[in-house]
C-alpha cells in the first residue's frame, strides 16, 4: 500500500445532543479512490464533513499530509490541497458555469487567467460543460450540474478529493459517464469517494472502508469486497445481483 | 481521455435563461398609473422626481443591510445608527467650512459636500468595523439576540451622538448652488434632488460592477447563497463579511449625509426613523438581493410621495400597504435569494 495521505484516529463527532461518528480510523493511501461505504446514517457524510472542518471532532485526530488539521478551519483545510463535492453539489446557481470554476481557482485574480490547458483537460471530461460555459449553473440539469461541482473540485490541481455521493438522483446514462470520468480522474488524483450505489464504486474503488453505527466496521481492498458476496451481504445487506 | 458527450449532448440546446422582468416593470408602470390620477403633468414630473430621489437615498441606506443579512444572516437593527452617525460626522467639515458652504461656486460646494461625504463614510466605516467586532460577533446565528443587541447599540449611538453633538436639532444648510430647482415649463426639479439621483446611481451602478465583475463580488454573490461552500473553497467568509459590513455601514453614512441635507435638519433620532423604511425595502426587494432592494426603495418612495399628494391620510400607512400587497404576490419579496 502507498503512503498515507490522510489519517483519521479515534474521531468522534458530536452534532448536538446526537453523537454521530463514535471512533472512526480510516487511511486514505495517496493515489486512486477510496470508497467509503455504509448505510444511510451511517456516518459518511458527517466523516467528510468533519475531515473538512466543517463540522469539528470532539475527539480523535484528523491528520493529513502528517500535519493535524483536526481543529483547522475550514479555509486552511481547502487551501491545504483538500476539495470538497458536498452531496447537495453546492453549485451557486447565481453565477456561471465559468464563475463557479473561477471562484474555485484560488490563485487567479480574473477568470482569463485559469489555466486553458487544465479547462480544456476538464472539457475532456465533462464536454457539456464547454457549451454552459456562460450560463448560470441554476439552469443546467441535475447532472450537469454535479458536472459543475465536480469540475470546481479539479479546477486547479488538489491533493485529495473528498466527493459525497455524485451519482445520487441521477439518470443511468449519466452514472456510465461518470464512471468513465471518474477512471481517468484517479490516474492522476486521489479521491474519498461516498457512495450507496455499490455496482458504481465496485467498478471503481482502489480500496474500500465501510462504515456503519459512526464507526469503520471493515476496511480493505474494492476487489475483495466485489468479489465476496457473502462479505457485501453482511456488511451492506445486499448483493451485487440485487443491486446490479 | 473519455468525454461523456452522451450523458450531456454537445448538441443539447441552451437552457433558457429566465429573466424576471415583472418587478423591473412595476416602477415605470406605477409612475404611469399615476399620471391620471395626478392629473396634472409638470405636478406629476416633480412628484416622481422627487420619489426617486428619496428612493435612491433610501437605497444607499438599506444595500448594505440586505447584503449583510444575505451573506451572515444577521439582522442589524442597529444599521440605522451608521444613518445618524453619518450624517453628524458630516457637520463636522459642513460647519467649519460655512464660507465654502455658502460660496457660490459649484466647484466649492461640492469639494465641502465630497469632503463631508468622505469623512461620514471613513467613521462609519471604522465604526461598522468596531460594531461587528464587539457587538455582532458574539450573537451569530442567534436572530432574538441579535435584535436586542443591536437594537441597543443604536440606543447607544443616539446618546453618544447626544453627549458629542448636544440634545438639540443641528440646522443643516445646503450648498448655495445645490438650492432651488430648475423649472422645465411648469415642472419644478429641485437641484439637490438630482444631485441625490445621480448619487444613488452611481452607488447602484458602482454595486452592480463590483458584484458582477470582480471576484471580491463572486464571493459575495456566492456566500449570499452558500456561505459554507464558499468556505469549502478556501475563502475566509468572516473576513468578507467584515468588509461588506464596513462598506454596507459606510453606505448607511453615506446615505445619512444626503438624508440630512434633504431634511436640513439632524436630531439623533434620524437613523432610527428611516430604520422602518429600510427595513420595509429590504423586505419588499428579497433579503439579500441589491437589484430587489433598488427596485423596492424606489417603489416605497415614490408610493410614498404619490400617496402624500393624492390621498395625505394613506401616505402614512402606505408603505406597509405596499409591502402587504408585494408579500401576498410575492412571500420571499420581489427578487428572493436562493439560499443553501
Amino acid at each position: 500500500m502507498s503512503e498515507a495521505l490522510l489519517q483519521l484516529a479515534d474521531v468522534h463527532t458530536h452534532i448536538a445532543q446526537y453523537h454521530i461518528l463514535q471512533g472512526v480510523d480510516l487511511t486514505v493511501p495517496k493515489g486512486g479512490i477510496t470508497v467509503l461505504l455504509g448505510r444511510n446514517g451511517a456516518g459518511k457524510t458527517t466523516t467528510l464533513r468533519t475531515i473538512m472542518g466543517l463540522w469539528h471532532a470532539s475527539r480523535g485526530s484528523v491528520r493529513f499530509e502528517g500535519g493535524d488539521i483536526t481543529h483547522s478551519p475550514t479555509p486552511d483545510i481547502a487551501s491545504a490541497g483538500i476539495a470538497y463535492v458536498p452531496e447537495s453539489m453546492g453549485i451557486f446557481s447565481d453565477l456561471t458555469v465559468r464563475e463557479n470554476l473561477f471562484l474555485a481557482a484560488r490563485s487567479v485574480k480574473s477568470a482569463d487567467q485559469m489555466d486553458e490547458a487544465r479547462l480544456e483537460w476538464i472539457f475532456g471530461f465533462f464536454g457539456a460543460l464547454k457549451k454552459f460555459w456562460n450560463q448560470p449553473a441554476g439552469t443546467l440539469s441535475g447532472g450537469q450540474k454535479q458536472m459543475v461541482a465536480i469540475a470546481r473540485a479539479i479546477v486547479e490541481p488538489r491533493k485529495l478529493i473528498l466527493i459525497d455521493e455524485p451519482t445520487k438522483g441521477l439518470a443511468p446514462a449519466i452514472i456510465q459517464g461518470m464512471i468513465a470520468a471518474f477512471r481517468e480522474l484517479k490516474q492522476t488524483e486521489t479521491i474519498l469517494l461516498v457512495e450507496q450505489n455499490f455496482s458504481f464504486v465496485a467498478a471503481l474503488g482502489d480500496s474500500v472502508a465501510v462504515m456503519d453505527g459512526g464507526r469503520i466496521v471493515h476496511s480493505g481492498s474494492m476487489a475483495e469486497l466485489a468479489a465476496d458476496k457473502d462479505l457485501q451481504h453482511r456488511l451492506l445487506g445486499l448483493s451485487l445481483d440485487t443491486h446490479q | 481521455m473519455t468525454a461523456i458527450s452522451h450523458a450531456a449532448p454537445q448538441d443539447a440546446a441552451l437552457p433558457k435563461v429566465k429573466v424576471d422582468v415583472l418587478p423591473l416593470l412595476l416602477v415605470p408602470l406605477l409612475a404611469l398609473l399615476m399620471l391620471p390620477l395626478v392629473g396634472s403633468f409638470p405636478t406629476w414630473v416633480t412628484l416622481t422626481v422627487a420619489g426617486l430621489a428619496m428612493g435612491m437615498m433610501v437605497f444607499m441606506m438599506a444595500s448594505g443591510l440586505t447584503l449583510i443579512f444575505g451573506l451572515m444572516d444577521v439582522l442589524n437593527f442597529g444599521h440605522g445608527a451608521f444613518v445618524s452617525v453619518g450624517a453628524f460626522t458630516a457637520t463636522l467639515a459642513l460647519l467649519p467650512m460655512k464660507s465654502w458652504v455658502e460660496a457660490d461656486s459649484v466647484l466649492m460646494n461640492l469639494s465641502v459636500l465630497g469632503l463631508a461625504i468622505l469623512l461620514a463614510m471613513l467613521v462609519t466605516g471604522i465604526l461598522g468595523w468596531a460594531f461587528e467586532r464587539i457587538i455582532i460577533r458574539p450573537v451569530y446565528g442567534l436572530h432574538l439576540k441579535q435584535i436586542l443587541i443591536t437594537m441597543g447599540g443604536m440606543i447607544v449611538a443616539e446618546q453618544l451622538i447626544h453627549v458629542i453633538w448636544g440634545a438639540e436639532q443641528i440646522p443643516l444648510q445646503l450648498p448655495t448652488t445645490f438650492r432651488g430647482a430648475f423649472i422645465f415649463g411648469d415642472a419644478a426639479l429641485e437641484k439637490y434632488r438630482l444631485i441625490a439621483v445621480g448619487v444613488g446611481l452611481t452607488v447602484f451602478v458602482t454595486m452592480f460592477l463590483v458584484l458582477n465583475r470582480t471576484k471580491v463580488g463572486l464571493l459575495i454573490r456566492a456566500g449570499v447563497e452558500n456561505g459554507e461552500m464558499v468556505e469549502a473553497l478556501g475563502y475566509r467568509i468572516r473576513r468578507l463579511f467584515v468588509g461588506v459590513f464596513m462598506a454596507g455601514s459606510a453606505l448607511a453614512g453615506l446615505g445619512g449625509v444626503m438624508w440630512g441635507l434633504y431634511k436640513e435638519t439632524l436630531t439623533a433620532a434620524i437613523g432610527g426613523e428611516i430604520t422602518v423604511l429600510v427595513f420595509i425595502v429590504i423586505i419588499i426587494g428579497g433579503l439579500g438581493s441589491v437589484g430587489g432592494c433598488f427596485i423596492g426603495a424606489m417603489l416605497v418612495a415614490l408610493v410614498a410621495n404619490y400617496a402624500g399628494f393624492l390621498a395625505p391620510k394613506v401616505a402614512l400607512v402606505s408603505d406597509i400597504l405596499l409591502m402587504v400587497m408585494v408579500l401576498l404576490w410575492r412571500p420571499q419579496g420581489l427578487y428572493p435569494v436562493a439560499k443553501r
